[in-house]
């Protein structure tokens, strides 16, 4: 009964711990799947930790990783200031767009001019996007999470529209966009990466995201934007009262929010797609970005591992279908581990229950306990 | 002190599962990998390995291969977005496949780019003819011949003397669909109308119901479609609204028995098994293989019963005819006027 009790305090006390625990759970279920099929759990896990660890593997999840993490810090940082930002999918596709737009028809520029150029494009894309949204918010009080479920959708029909004029459209028989010129390619050279043995797409993208990260931690810790923005997220009352223009907030928060997922965009085209195709269903770098800021606890660092993390899942699992297991086992991990570490609540409030039903008892009992736990 | 022997005692128990299974399982996995075996990877499109399309057909052929010839290993990798193509295509390369497969003319960049870049690589691609590389092979088939022949029998059981037609997207291997259909249609049928609708998707299944409902108002009473999962809504109108629909790709009437008269099949599964079994004879040959009604390559889906006998028997002869040589369905839009999508 006391270690229960010690050890759920422990891991509801240690975000860090309980999100470890939550990994390892996911990892658990996960095996308990693959024992199900009848498949070997070694098997499938040594194929997903060999193919990620060589230099080849890491450098395919360090290019994958690139979105995830820049749009996983764009839901991190809507969720630090209180709105929640399920419309990264939809930021990330208008961003992806706009750099695809400019990358084909200034593609004349020299390259550095056109790269910033495609950036400033994405974000500004996606900021517009995430304002709209705010705008309707703040002005009628629409539910943004509602809107902004919507204009995925809208996101992803202009993009196809976009991709199907005949100035942007593939001159071959592909359904897809045009290349970008290469001077909007973030790739390294071609030279680099087979002397290095580096995945084909490797490009140095990573270094915006860890830039970006910085940046966002900057914002939201050292800054009186960030501290008014916390505040409104906190208690939104109380901000408005201490004199923080809420309407603002929120409208500056899904800008920088939108802006961070439209570059995410820009990142995954320039670094890796070169091309968007005509989506036939939501690619999904918008969701998989809430997965991230859930498991990086919203913290920039956090978020960054988390994206990591996640990248190493969808490398890997991409190849367990060459032992025979389905690669939808890591959407079996993926949804476990958010589910154990959505339900923390739950962890507090048994912890938070067991305090009360006690108390009126015997007030003298929390003191009691303490003494006990600490020998 | 015991809270983290809890949490210790937690991982233990996480990480003992793990490692038992791994310790019983890497020995039964090592031991057949050692024979020799001809690997074949396949890389579906977007689409999925699961598409009632012709990604789960030549998927369903490599697993029939090596169901029957146990020296095959086959595997596929699914591509969820565009940019995963490259990767697919290079996770079989590392791997030492002999073949990589690739489903779908949406490959065909990353395929090219692949190849240039191993020359040692043997790929072969599937309805993409624009590839001229010595180890890429084409496999294309002659979609004109199998949309010609149900062509002439939805001329054939026309009462409204309308039918209609539903392409996915306009481009030159897309319009033969169109053109072999509205040629059968008009030979068995000279004054029929041909109501024709290009979706642009092949993955808007409400689009191609909202335009096969739109088809059926103006009186068609038959319609084919080549639009893949756009189709699939084009079958699910027809259902609803009792008329016939015919179905592409696959036998397409496990999706609504009563009202897919027949469907124009595309033996992507033969293909890729011939592929395959070229690849482990040494016989493998780069370039353009057409599959067409001579080589068994196309043909009407064996589901026939809906068709009328003496339907069955134009067609029968039509077949023969184009087999002999004696009859040519044409390829050009310029052979064939009333197509006005191209």
């Amino acid at each position: 009964m006391t270690k229960k009790k010690s050890f759920l305090d422990f891991v509801s006390e240690n975000r860090f711990i309980h999100i470890l625990l939550s990994i390892l759970l996911g990892f658990l279920v996960g095996a308990i799947f693959l024992a199900i099929m009848g498949l070997s759990v070694g098997e499938a896990y040594g194929r997903l930790i060999s193919s990620v660890t060589s230099l080849k593997g890491f450098s395919y999840v360090v290019v994958y990783a690139i979105p995830y993490i820049v749009v996983g810090l764009s839901v991190a940082f809507s969720f630090k200031t209180g709105v929640f930002n399920i419309g990264a999918e939809g930021q990330f596709v208008v961003g992806s767009m706009a750099a695809a737009v400019v990358g084909i028809l200034a593609g004349n520029l020299p390259k550095p001019l056109l790269i910033p150029l495609c950036f400033l494009a994405a974000m500004a894309a996606g900021a517009i996007w995430g304002v709209i949204v705010g705008f309707l918010k703040t002005r009628w009080g629409i539910n943004e999470v509602l809107s902004m479920i919507m204009f995925n959708w809208i996101a992803f029909y202009l993009s196809n529209f976009i991709a199907g004029i005949p100035a942007i459209h593939s001159d071959g028989t592909a359904e897809a966009t045009k290349n970008i010129s290469s001077n909007a390619s973030t790739l390294l050279s071609k030279d680099l990466i087979n002397r290095l043995g580096l995945a084909p797409t490797a490009n140095w993208g990573i270094l915006v995201a860890v830039v970006m990260t910085l940046l966002v931690w900057f914002i939201i810790e050292k800054t009186t934007l960030g501290y008014e923005l916390k505040a409104v997220g906190y208690n939104k009352f109380a901000a408005e009262y201490g004199g923080i223009h809420v309407n603002r907030s929120i409208l500056t928060a899904l800008a920088i929010s939108g802006a961070l997922a439209g570059l995410g965009g820009a990142l995954q085209l320039m670094g890796m797609g070169s091309r968007i195709s005509v989506f036939s269903s939501q690619e999904g770098f918008g969701f998989a970005g809430i997965v991230v800021a859930l498991i990086g606890c919203s913290n920039p660092f956090g978020v960054f591992i988390a994206g990591i993390f996640y990248g190493a899942l969808m490398y890997g699992g991409s190849k367990l279908n060459l032992v025979g297991a389905p690669t939808q086992l890591i959407n079996v991990i993926v949804g476990t581990v958010v589910f154990f570490i959505a339900i923390s609540v739950i962890f507090e409030n048994l912890k938070y229950l067991k305090k009360k039903a006690k108390a009126p008892v015997k007030p003298a009992a929390p003191a009691a306990e303490k003494e006990g736990e600490q020998k | 002190m015991k809270k983290i022997l809890a949490l210790v005692l937690a991982l233990c128990m996480v990480f003992a599962l793990a490692a038992c299974g791994s310790s019983s399982s890497s020995s039964s996995s090592s031991a057949p990998a050692a024979a020799a075996k001809t690997k074949i990877g396949m890389v579906t499109d977007v689409g999925g390995v699961n598409d009632k399309s012709f990604n789960q057909t030549s998927w369903e052929g490599l697993q029939a291969l090596a169901a029957e010839d146990s020296s095959f290993e086959v595997n596929y990798l699914e591509s969820k977005t565009d940019a995963d193509y490259q990767t697919n295509i290079n996770t079989f390369i590392d791997e030492g496949y002999d073949l990589v497969i690739c489903v779908g003319y949406m490959l065909a960049d990353a395929t090219r780019e692949a190849a240039e870049a191993n020359p040692e690589q043997k790929f072969a691609i599937i309805d993409d003819s624009s590839i001229d590389l010595p180890n890429v092979a084409c496999l294309m088939f002659a979609q004109e011949q199998a949309s010609y022949l149900v062509g002439l029998v939805a001329g054939s059981v026309t009462e409204s003397k309308t039918v209609g037609y539903v392409q996915g997207m306009v481009s030159d291997a897309m319009n033969l669909f169109g053109i072999g259909y509205i040629t059968g249609v008009l030979e068995a049928c000279p004054d029929a109308t041909v109501l024709q609708y290009n979706a642009n998707s092949f993955g808007d299944s409400a689009g191609g119901s909202t335009a096969a409902k739109d088809m059926i108002t103006k009186g068609a009473d038959v319609i084919y479609h080549a639009a893949g999962g756009t189709g699939m809504g084009v079958i699910e109108a027809c259902n609803e609204e009792g008329i016939w629909a015919i179905g592409v790709d696959t036998d397409q009437s496990i999706l609504a028995p009563d009202h897919v008269i027949t469907s124009a099949m595309k033996r992507v599964d033969v293909a890729s098994q011939d592929i395959s079994k070229a690849v482990k004879d040494g016989t493998f040959a780069a370039g353009v293989h057409m599959y067409d009604l001579s080589n068994g390559g196309v043909d009407l889906a064996p589901t026939r019963d809906h068709i009328p006998a003496d339907v069955l028997e134009t067609v029968e002869a039509a077949k023969a005819a184009i087999i002999a040589g004696e009859k040519s369905v044409p390829t050009s839009t310029a052979d064939c006027p009333a197509f006005t999508l191209g």
